[in-house]
Order: C-alpha cells, then sequence, then structure tokens
C-alpha cells in the first residue's frame, strides 16, 4: 500500500508537448502504466508509443486511465485541470507552472463537490518508489520503504529524499503539493492520508513561508496524528513582501514567517530541522525504524 | 508589479470608481497648466514613487494657487524621497499627480485580495482610513469588516450593504458605497490583481465617496493576457539585477549579504540562503534559475550575481530534477570564462546527469571547489569567503 498512487495506477497524459513527453517517457521507463495522452487535434496519432486522444473523455474511456498528469502551458492549465476533472479522474496532477491565480479561484469552485483530488499545481507529482512515478522527480535517488514526504518544493523534496535514502531509509510516497497561493492539496490532506497508511511509519513534512498550509497541518499533527513527524521550514532568511519565486512564498502583512510557522511546528511536538542539510537527522531523533 | 498612483487612478476611473480629478506631470510648467485646467484649486501635488509613507517624508503637499502648484512640482520633482518603505536610500521623484484636493469628513479602508484559506477573493473594510492595516488589525480587529466572495455570483449587493453599514454609512452613502465596491471588484477581477487597495476611501463634506489613494499588485502569471498593464512598469522603480533577471525568465531577489547563489528551484533556493547564514556567512541573493533552465540562461545569471559589487563568493548548489546538472556545468564555465571570475566558486550537484556534470567542471582547468552536500558546500563557501 501506499497514498494516492501504486503499480496499478493507470495515468494519462495531458500536454505531449516537448516536456510533456519527455516525462511521460521517463515515467514509463520507471515502471508507471503511462496508457496515453491527450492533445486536442492529435487524436487517433500515437506518439512515442502513447497513444493519443482529443478529449480527456475520450481517453479515460478507451483506457480505463484513473490518474492524469498534466503539463498543458499556463494558459490554458486551468481548462486541462477541469477537463480532468470532468472526465472523472479521481487524481489529476498538474506539474504547470506560472497559472494565474484568479483561474486556479475559478478551478477550486469547479472542483467543489466533485471526487477529484488535484495535487499542485507547480509542483513536481508524486511517486510511491518502486511502483509508480508522477511528475518531473528524478526516479534513481528514491527506494522504496516507510517514511512519507510532503513538500510545497520539488527540489527540496529530492534533497530530503536523497538524505533518507542515504541513511538507507525509504519512502512510502513522495508528494509534491506545489509552490502556488491556490492549490489543491495541501499539507494537512496528505498529513491525513500518511496517518490512515498502514506502509507509512514516519513522515517528513517540508514547508516555506506565506499561507499558513504548515499551522494546520501541525495542528493535525498534534490532535490526531501517531506516527512521528519532522520537519523543514524554508525561508529564515526571506525578506517580508517579496516573492521567493513560488507565487505562494511571501511575506505578506508580517505573516507567514518562517520563524513563526518553526514555533508553531515546535510547539505541536514536530521535529524541525534547523538546517536543510538535517532533515533525515531530524526525523531519526523521533523515529526509530525497525 | 506594481504601478504608480496615476496609473491605478486611470484604470479605476475606466471601471467606474470615482477618483479626484488630476493629470500626471514631468515638470512645474505643466503642473501649474495642468492646475488651472483641473479647476479653481485647492489643488494637491503627489510624488509618484512606488512606495507608501510619502506624505510624511513631504511627497503630498496642499496648494492654494496655480503658481504654488509649480512651485511644489519643481522642489519635489528630482528629489530623493525616503519613507519607511524605500530604504535608506529613498527614490528619486520624475513626476508628481496634480489633482483636485476634496473636502474629508471620513477616510475609509478597502482593500481586496485572494485568500488564500479559501481560495477565494476577499473584501476586506476598516473605519479607519489611513492607517497602516496592519497595524489597525493587529490593536483594534474589530474594526476590520470582512465578505468573502463567491467565484459565480461574485460581489452582491447584500454583501456590499453590510460592509456599507459595518462603515456606519448612511442615507444615499450605502448605495454609492455598493457601486464603488462591485467597481472594485471589477477591476480586481478584470485585471488579474493580486492585491488593490484604497486606503483611504474618502467621504467628502459633499456626500460622496473618493478613492483618494490606490494600491495596485498585479498577478505576474497572469501579465500574458493584460499586455497594456505590462506597459505601465516602470523599471527605475524597480531593482536594476531584478528586472535584468526577470528578462531572462529567471526568479532573483537581491539581498544584502556577500555570497552570491545560484540554485535550482525556489524551495532549494530559499534553504541555500539558509544554510549560508546557518554556517555564519550572509546570503546576497535568492536565485532560482528554474526548472527548464539552458545554458544561456545559467550564464546569465552567472553575470547578475557578478554584477552585485557585495558579492565575494558564489555557491551553486544543483540538485537536478527536469534540469541538468551537465547543462548548469556548461553554463557554469561558459560565464566563468566570459566574465573572468574572480571570487570563489563553491559548486555543488546531485541529481540528473551528476557525473557528465561533475567531469565537465573537473576538466574545465577553472578553480572550482566541488563540494558534496548541502552542508559542506555552504561551509566551503562560506570559508572561502572569510580567506579572501
Amino acid at each position: 500500500m501506499s497514498i494516492l498512487i501504486d503499480k496499478d495506477t493507470k495515468v494519462i497524459t495531458q500536454g505531449l508537448g516537448a516536456t510533456g513527453l519527455f516525462h511521460a517517457n521517463g515515467a514509463r521507463e520507471y515502471g508507471t502504466r503511462m496508457v496515453g495522452g491527450v492533445t486536442p487535434g492529435k487524436g487517433g496519432s500515437i506518439i512515442d508509443g502513447f497513444p493519443v486522444y482529443d478529449t480527456v473523455r475520450g481517453a479515460v474511456a478507451a483506457t480505463g486511465a484513473t490518474a492524469s498528469v498534466i503539463y498543458v502551458p499556463p494558459p490554458f492549465a486551468a481548462d486541462a485541470i477541469m477537463e480532468a476533472v470532468d472526465a472523472g479522474i479521481g487524481l489529476v496532477i498538474c506539474i504547470t507552472e506560472g497559472i494565474p491565480v484568479l483561474d486556479m479561484v475559478k478551478v477550486k469552485q469547479f472542483m467543489q463537490g466533485k471526487e477529484s483530488r488535484l495535487v499542485g499545481p507547480n509542483c513536481p507529482g508524486v511517486i510511491t518508489p518502486g511502483q509508480c512515478k508522477i511528475g518531473i522527480m528524478p526516479g534513481y535517488i528514491h527506494r522504496p520503504g516507510k517514511v512519507g514526504v510532503v513538500s510545497r518544493s520539488g527540489t527540496l523534496t529530492y534533497e530530503a529524499v536523497w538524505q533518507l535514502t542515504g541513511y538507507g531509509l525509504g519512502q512510502s510516497t513522495c508528494v509534491g503539493i506545489g509552490g502556488d497561493p491556490v492549490n489543491g492539496t495541501n499539507h494537512l490532506d496528505v498529513l491525513r492520508m500518511f496517518e490512515e497508511d498502514p506502509d507509512t511509519d514516519a513522515v517528513i513534512m517540508i514547508g516555506e513561508i506565506g499561507g499558513n498550509s504548515e499551522e494546520e497541518g501541525a495542528y493535525f499533527v498534534r490532535d490526531h496524528m501517531t506516527k512521528p513527524v519532522a520537519a523543514y521550514i524554508a525561508g529564515i532568511t526571506a525578506p517580508p513582501g517579496k516573492r521567493m519565486g513560488h507565487a505562494g512564498a511571501i511575506i505578506s502583512g508580517g505573516k507567514g514567517t518562517a520563524a513563526e510557522k518553526v514555533a508553531i511546528l515546535k510547539e505541536c511536538g514536530i521535529s524541525v530541522a534547523a538546517s536543510p542539510a538535517e532533515m533525515a537527522q531530524a526525523l531519526l531523533k523521533i523515529y526509530r525504524p525497525n | 508589479m506594481n504601478i504608480h498612483e496615476y496609473q491605478a487612478k486611470a484604470i479605476l476611473r475606466k471601471f467606474g470608481v470615482p477618483v479626484p480629478d488630476g493629470h500626471v506631470c514631468y515638470n512645474g510648467a505643466s503642473a501649474r497648466e495642468w492646475a488651472k485646467r483641473l479647476g479653481d484649486g485647492p489643488w494637491v501635488v503627489k510624488a509618484q514613487i512606488h512606495a507608501g509613507g510619502r506624505g510624511k517624508g513631504g511627497g503630498v503637499k496642499l496648494a492654494r494657487s496655480a503658481d504654488e502648484v509649480r512651485d511644489i512640482a519643481r522642489e519635489m520633482l528630482g528629489m530623493t524621497l525616503r519613507t519607511h518603505q524605500t530604504g535608506p536610500e529613498g527614490k528619486v521623484v520624475t513626476r508628481v499627480l496634480v489633482e483636485n484636493g476634496c473636502n474629508i469628513e471620513r477616510e475609509l479602508y478597502v482593500s481586496l485580495l485572494v485568500d488564500r484559506a479559501t481560495s477565494k477573493v476577499t473584501v476586506m473594510a476598516s473605519t479607519e482610513g489611513g492607517m497602516d492595516i496592519e497595524e489597525v488589525a493587529a490593536a483594534t480587529p474589530e474594526k476590520i469588516f470582512r465578505e468573502t466572495i463567491d467565484p459565480v455570483a461574485g460581489l452582491s449587493p447584500f454583501q456590499c450593504r453590510n460592509l456599507a453599514f459595518s462603515l456606519g454609512l448612511t442615507g444615499k452613502l450605502t448605495a454609492k458605497a455598493t457601486t464603488v465596491l462591485q467597481g472594485l471588484y471589477n477591476t480586481f477581477m478584470a485585471c488579474d490583481c493580486s492585491l488593490l487597495e484604497i486606503n483611504p476611501l474618502v467621504v467628502t463634506k459633499e456626500g460622496d465617496l473618493r478613492a483618494l489613494d490606490a494600491k495596485f499588485g498585479f498577478d505576474d502569471n497572469a501579465m500574458f493576457r493584460h499586455l497594456q498593464i505590462g506597459d505601465m512598469r516602470d523599471f527605475d522603480e524597480e531593482d536594476p539585477n531584478e528586472v535584468e533577471a526577470s528578462q531572462h525568465d529567471l526568479s532573483y531577489v537581491s539581498l544584502a549579504g556577500n555570497i552570491g547563489c545560484l540554485v535550482n528551484g525556489a524551495g532549494l533556493a530559499m534553504a541555500t540562503m539558509d544554510i549560508i547564514k546557518f554556517s555564519g556567512g550572509e546570503p546576497a541573493n535568492f536565485l532560482d534559475v528554474g526548472g527548464g533552465a539552458t545554458i544561456e540562461r545559467v550564464s546569465e545569471a552567472f553575470k547578475i550575481i557578478l554584477s552585485d559589487k557585495n558579492v565575494k563568493g558564489i555557491l551553486v548548489n544543483i540538485f537536478g530534477g527536469i534540469m541538468k546538472c551537465d547543462v548548469i556545468a556548461e553554463g557554469v564555465i561558459d560565464a566563468a570564462r566570459q566574465v573572468s571570475l574572480k571570487v570563489p566558486l563553491v559548486v555543488r550537484l546531485e541529481g540528473t546527469n551528476v557525473e557528465k556534470g561533475k567531469e565537465i567542471l573537473a576538466t574545465s582547468g577553472l578553480n572550482i571547489i566541488a563540494a558534496d552536500g548541502m552542508a559542506d558546500a555552504a561551509e566551503k563557501i562560506v570559508q572561502a569567503v572569510a580567506a579572501a
């Protein structure tokens, strides 16, 4: 078991441009069941062995796909998410960075009352090592195991995974929730799934300045989680009022500072790494793998 | 992206939000001319810089004659205005807004923003206009009123009335407030704002509402569909390195320290700044080269870092996912050759094509300090800068 995805997950790629195709191939090589792609107007063709469909509905009908990964360019990505949701795709993972925030406000409204879960946008994707990789992460740094990872940042997730793998600790599932201010899945959602997942024994949660997703997650850890959780928050040195790369990484109105988040996480019993080089060590302080 | 007050007011006027009549001027003579055209006075002359707190710094003045408008404009143009938002270096004033004064009865506050918790646009209003809203929120949160806007229904008249009555408006002013609030909401949506703040929104002695100041923040991700707003960008108001970086699709923020960093990924870039500090150094910048960087882009990033005279050493920290380590390596070498690198350079590579990248660096003949892991990289650059 794992969360969100496993070896049986059938995935379609929305946006089989150069980037989408590159990562669809990478995922297939990793062993993911990449069953096709959607590019409007190119339905019926086959690109690199991937059958292409004009619509997500068509792709779902033909392949039985239950997950979709989106590489569609930012102006059209919100529409692509809604198309996937409308077609009944259970898990929609949007990699695209740069979607206008008001488009995402619309998407969130559109998703009300629907069954789909959106991960991202502006995220690296989701991987269950050894079973299924959906997204842009380098597969080889991961090992199957028992530690769950949830993060707003792609490269910081790789960093944490690399440290874990270095200590011989494999990962159950790694979820990149993305760096945008309005997104589909937050820390809390993923922590809840990890708590319920019998194959996850411990969790590393990675956050950054801006918003309050980390704080919400921390209160869940304090009130409901039985598994050990370690964390790292990026942006201790970030100046207020400046967007630090991610659209959502901004200290506004004095709110969302790293110091504030770290204090709350610690109060909630989370082992917080002072340095990004010590994420795995912070977990090992409170977790004895068996 | 930010714009000037006079530009903000022009946009608001288009959406039916009442603002004082006024005009932007670049010299004293035209300020005098415009004052006469606008009316009989009094007028307000306002320095146009992208920073709040202008009044306290002498950037907002009342004039009772057209000659006085000219004199004040001459005084302001070319002066360096320092406010709590400009920093000690201040901003040079190159344009002023001349506008009709108004008889202020009350000052209110209104703003719109995307609330991350609800994923919806929220209106905030307060009776404490003219004040710093963060201070109001801290000291008297009961004086701030909020309405969350349904994306389908939009800002409903009942919500506007809720706010108007909370603000103590009565009679015809409640209907006028609805017009103003809906105009602001329409502006916000049509222009892809991230923030729209009217502080103050004044009630005049004549019983009208006027947006006396306006601050816009735009969603950079949406500017592709607002080219005319993009044209309003005033590059003089921005850090030149940040402008240069944005033209190469690099995400760069200038900081006060002396260790430049070049990183892929926003989270890792922030973490790299943090670990430099943790290791006893001070970061000079945030720089994310992004996922799909080319050799040219990495090379540009390198040049931007080096154009900051405070930089005494550079740390390159790459964990390649999309980004391939050999591309980074080529870019680093390319740039180091072009600018004849004189400061210590520490490179840490991990991820896709890492072996190829390391080999390219090792055989380049350049004096590059290789590092294993983030902690090692940070310690090495801090030591190298201290020793230099």
